[in-house]
């Protein structure tokens, strides 16, 4: 077991290389850098004061230098203008956009998007659990079609509008403050319980409005899962020894069930990461969504580079956390390979 | 003693067609440490009363009316009509598992895979004895002694994937008696097994049925199991009972035409030389009209169409990455030398793993083999196929072809029969359409099917008809040589007839050479002309039928004859002198017979045409001295 953990450890390392030269690539294809259009602006304006200035700036930056090298020094692996200082070294890169670090830019959006992204797995697999399992032991019963219907109408409303209905809900009935992650006063201020608190509760409404897609597939896919499961000879096996229903059913096909759900772990992040954009936007969630968006647009490269890489990151570690948790609860994964049929 | 009686008991199922009966009107009794047995084909409705008696109907079916007495010997003053309890009641769930138990036919799928076998085998006595966690494991670990589990203290901690077959089947075994049930259950447990670990099973079923006392009411298709299992038997067709009686009796007398027609269509040991299976359904091929344009093969005058010499396949196992050493090898096939003669049948058995199927897909270039070569005459001398170009492979896959094991997964669901058989002609160009399918007719009218049914798809088929648009498909492009891969083990004994003959009648009248894969003897002791015995993927005997059945010589081969349950009282298994284990151990058989790792698995002919494997000294005067001895 603790071989086969080193071994996923070790095997992320090539991963993220590849992924970060593939991140970096995509995000240098369109023509030109954030520099070179500005200078190409101030140009066509006349100013030609100003683009030494730049140019000094795409020296400063590497822009100047070949596809590879620029990768290597943004990576940290090949002496830049001033030495190595890549990602390897902490710096996170430079953000035209905001003419700040890249660092400061993301930074107190993070741990925000990471507790909302939390929130919403757990929210996911709480609520489509006990309704997948209900759904499929009691299949075509009223039940049943009624969570088939509200999980129709939950994929099928874009999440955006669930948000404002939300939104104008929990501000008329609760007194939230409408957007954001917590009330205006605590912005900025340091961590304290009531802020803690504030965060909690404006947590409630993106999480719902993010996690309802989820939500409503999970159900639909635990319920076709389980019912694969329950008629499977070993099912009949238990009951052939008289044991009782309900503990029947959670003892064997619902962990057998479970197997692609803890191996969906990982592929949950990066969507809802990339899906959240529009909702963020909407309900001006300080996430990285829309900071996301942002700096695509206006190619700010290393911040839209780091931005993509970190979801990357959170991708590879959601699937080795559901591969070691594979591992734990299934011995044909952890025993494998040797097997006799 | 009545143990079980079942009263008039009539099951119907709910369908979209509406109400379909299963089970009508069936009586009958299993008497204190008997066994029973029932018989039927699939469909007859067996399994439904097997599953009524445990309360494990499926959700569709309802019993209409009868009633399920059990009188059980622990608590005599009342009998218990299981027809009337509450399938998930608690009275019900104190009966299953504990006074009634059951085996299944799959041990590959009735364990959980999650679960190692102890938590399974002792949950059933932590239900019911209310024992603790580690009694039950105690218990379990004393169950799997019983069953002769090899090792049982390490056998409680092994999930099922881990184990074969057999020690799967044991398992289940150890699991349904944990509780010492008073009658035990068992639909087709040994259906899925080889013949030497079936007639292993079958045995421990018979001492564990005399050490707990219990009744046994055994579910089956197979006759040589009843003969050496039931005390009395139950014939079963359309869910009503045909006969039942004494097994003595069924079997010296069988009075029922339907229960006649099933014993004379199971082909056994001893059939005299051109006698036929008879079907219970026989079937109308029209061969003749098939004839006219078919091409001659030519050049009759070369003996062998083909021939493997030495030829040996690994495989490696999929374990073997960046980090861990060298990939495990698997040997598959280890110098195998076998010639197919122009015209023949050559029966190949062993039991699974032995290679035989890996020698058929090895014969048609589905993979390259490691050493040896296979050659294949078309008239104008042999030609190794590893050296075949396109063209040739082309032209040499119009001239072998292969029917499989499953008429259910090969053929695709999404094809109607016309174009499954029109497909192989499209392949190689061959025709106009229009001609195409009249080809297609005339492939129907040859394996006795409507060509009325051209526009079906295959779901609409049963096994036997599946099997039959198989060996259509199979005609299709004329070829000379089919190998069949175990082509009757998925049907029922009835249909197998049906199939064994058309088989035989295609191949007699249109010159075809068979390679007929097998594991059950008395199949290939009746279709084929020549056997060739394998056991882990060596060759170790090889010769005419009538040699190799009457007059075995290795031992392997004499295990697995010894094996075969016949249908016959007076042929009876000889349990006590079982011994499965050895004898598919190469390195445990006798002198000269004895083979180890990296020895070369040597053929020495015996007598004309009759070759053992034999690599040790002097292998074949020791061996004719010992035939001398015996006889």
């Amino acid at each position: 077991m603790l071989y086969y953990t080193v071994r996923r450890l070790l095997t992320m390392i090539p991963t993220l290389l590849v992924i970060s030269l593939l991140t970096f690539f995509i995000i240098e294809l369109p023509e030109g850098d954030y520099i070179s259009n500005q200078i190409a602006v101030l140009k066509s304006s006349g100013e030609s004061a100003s683009v030494a200035k730049l140019e000094f700036l795409r020296q400063e930056f590497a822009l100047d230098r070949p596809f590879f090298e620029r990768f290597a020094i943004w990576v940290g692996l090949w002496p830049g203008p001033h030495g190595f200082d890549g990602l390897l070294q902490g710096n996170w890169g430079w953000s035209f956009e905001y003419d700040k670090p890249v660092y400061e830019v993301v930074g107190p959006t993070l741990p925000l998007t990471i507790v909302l992204n939390a929130a919403t797995i757990l929210f996911v697999y709480l609520v489509s659990f006990p309704i997948g399992i209900y759904s499929a032991t009691r299949q075509y019963s009223w039940g049943d079609y009624g969570f088939t219907f509200l999980g129709y109408v939950g994929l099928a409303t874009p999440n955006f509008l669930l948000g404002l209905v939300l939104m104008y809900l929990a501000n008329a009935w609760f007194d939230l403050s409408i957007g954001g992650l917590m009330d205006p006063e605590y912005i900025g201020e340091p961590w304290s319980v009531d802020k803690a608190l504030s965060v909690l509760s404006h947590l409630i409404v993106p999480t719902i409005v993010i996690g309802t897609s989820g939500t409503a597939a999970m159900i639909r896919r635990l319920r076709a899962n389980l019912l694969d499961e329950l008629h499977k000879q070993y099912v009949t096996t238990a009951r052939a020894k008289g044991m009782k229903e309900r503990a029947l059913l959670v003892k064997y096909p619902l962990r057998m069930a479970l197997n692609p759900f803890i191996a969906d772990i990982g592929n949950l992040i990066p969507s809802l990461v990339s899906g959240s954009v529009i909702v963020s936007v909407v309900l001006n969630l300080p996430t990285v969504g829309p900071v996301l968006l942002n700096a695509l647009q206006s190619q700010d490269q290393f911040l839209a580079a780091f931005i993509l890489l970190f979801v990357s990151v959170l991708t590879l570690v959601g699937m080795l956390v559901s591969d070691l948790l594979l591992a734990v609860l299934d011995p044909r994964i952890r025993l494998g390979g040797g097997s006799r049929s | 003693m009545t143990l079980l009686s079942l009263e008039r008991l009539t099951v119907d199922f709910d369908t979209a067609e509406g109400r379909v009966r299963a089970v009508d009107d069936v009586s009958f009794r299993v008497p204190m440490n008997r066994s029973v047995a029932l018989v039927g084909e699939s469909g007859s409705g067996k399994t439904v009363i097997s599953q009524a008696i445990m309360g494990l109907l499926p959700s569709r079916a309802r019993i209409s009316s009868g009633r399920i007495l059990l009188h059980d010997p622990l608590n005599p003053q009342v009998d218990i009509d299981i027809a009337r309890l509450d399938p998930a009641g608690a009275q019900m769930r104190n009966l299953r598992g504990n006074r009634i138990a059951m085996i299944f036919q799959e041990p590959m799928t009735s364990l959980s895979p999650l679960h190692t076998i102890g938590d399974q085998i002792g949950e059933a006595a932590q239900l019911h004895q209310g024992v603790s966690a580690a009694e039950a494991r105690e218990l379990t670990r004393t169950m799997l002694s019983l069953v002769q589990f090899p090792d049982p203290s390490r056998g409680v901690d092994a999930y099922p994937f881990e184990l074969s077959g057999g020690l799967r089947q044991r398992a289940m075994i150890a699991m349904a008696l944990i509780c010492k049930p008073a009658l035990l259950v068992a639909d087709e447990p040994t259906t899925a097994l080889d013949v030497t670990i079936q007639a292993e099973t079958l045995k421990l079923i018979r001492e564990v049925q005399q050490e707990l006392s219990m009744s046994l009411l055994m579910i089956t298709h197979d006759f040589g199991v009843v003969a050496n299992m039931a005390d009395e038997v139950v014939v079963i067709y359309h869910g009503k009972i045909m006969e039942k009686g004494s097994a003595q009796a069924l079997f010296s007398d069988p009075r029922h035409p339907y229960l006649k027609a099933l014993l004379n269509a199971v082909p056994s040991f001893g059939m005299e030389a051109g006698q036929r299976l008879v079907p219970i359904r026989p079937i109308n091929a029209n061969i003749a009209s098939f004839l006219k344009d078919r091409p001659q093969h030519r050049a009759e005058k070369t003996p062998v169409l083909l021939r493997m010499s030495n030829v040996t396949k690994r495989f490696g196992s999929r374990k073997g990455g960046l980090l861990s050493a060298q990939p495990k090898l698997f040997t598959a096939l280890d110098q195998v030398s076998l010639e197919v003669r122009r015209g023949e049948c050559l029966g190949v058995v062993g039991e699974s793993g032995s290679g035989k199927t890996t020698a058929a897909l090895a014969m048609l270039r589905t993979f390259p083999v490691d050493e040896g070569h296979i050659t294949f005459d078309k008239g104008d001398g042999p030609v190794d196929i590893a050296s075949f170009d396109r063209a040739q492979m082309l032209d040499y896959r119009r001239r072998a072809q292969l029917i499989f094991q499953d008429p259910f997964s090969s053929l695709n669901p999404r094809m109607t029969v016309n174009d499954i058989l029109m497909e192989p002609l499209t392949i190689h160009g061959i025709g106009t359409y229009p001609e195409r399918q009249k080809r297609a007719r005339e492939l129907m009218d040859l394996v006795g099917l409507n060509p009325r049914f051209l526009r079906r798809y295959p779901h609409s088929f049963s096994g036997g008809q599946r099997q039959r648009i198989g060996i259509a498909r199979a005609l299709a492009l004329n070829p000379e040589f089919i190998l069949c891969d175990e082509p009757t083990s998925a049907l029922d004994v009835s249909v197998q007839a049906q199939i064994l003959n058309l088989l035989q009648d295609l191949k007699n009248e249109l010159g075809l050479t068979y390679l007929f894969v097998s594991h059950n003897l008395a199949v290939v002791d009746y279709i084929a002309d020549r056997i060739a015995v394998m056991c882990r993927g060596r060759v170790v005997e090889i010769g005419p039928t009538h040699a190799v059945v009457t007059t075995p010589i290795h031992p392997y081969t004499k295990a697995l004859l010894s094996a075969v349950p016949e249908p016959r009282l007076d042929a009876l298994l000889d349990f006590e002198h079982l011994d499965a284990m050895r004898a598919s151990e190469p390195h445990l058989w006798p002198d000269p017979f004895r083979l180890e790792q990296g020895d070369v698995p040597e053929l020495v002919e015996i007598a004309p045409d009759h070759l053992v494997c034999a690599p040790g000294r002097n292998a074949k005067q020791t061996i004719q001295s010992l035939v001398e001895r015996a006889s």
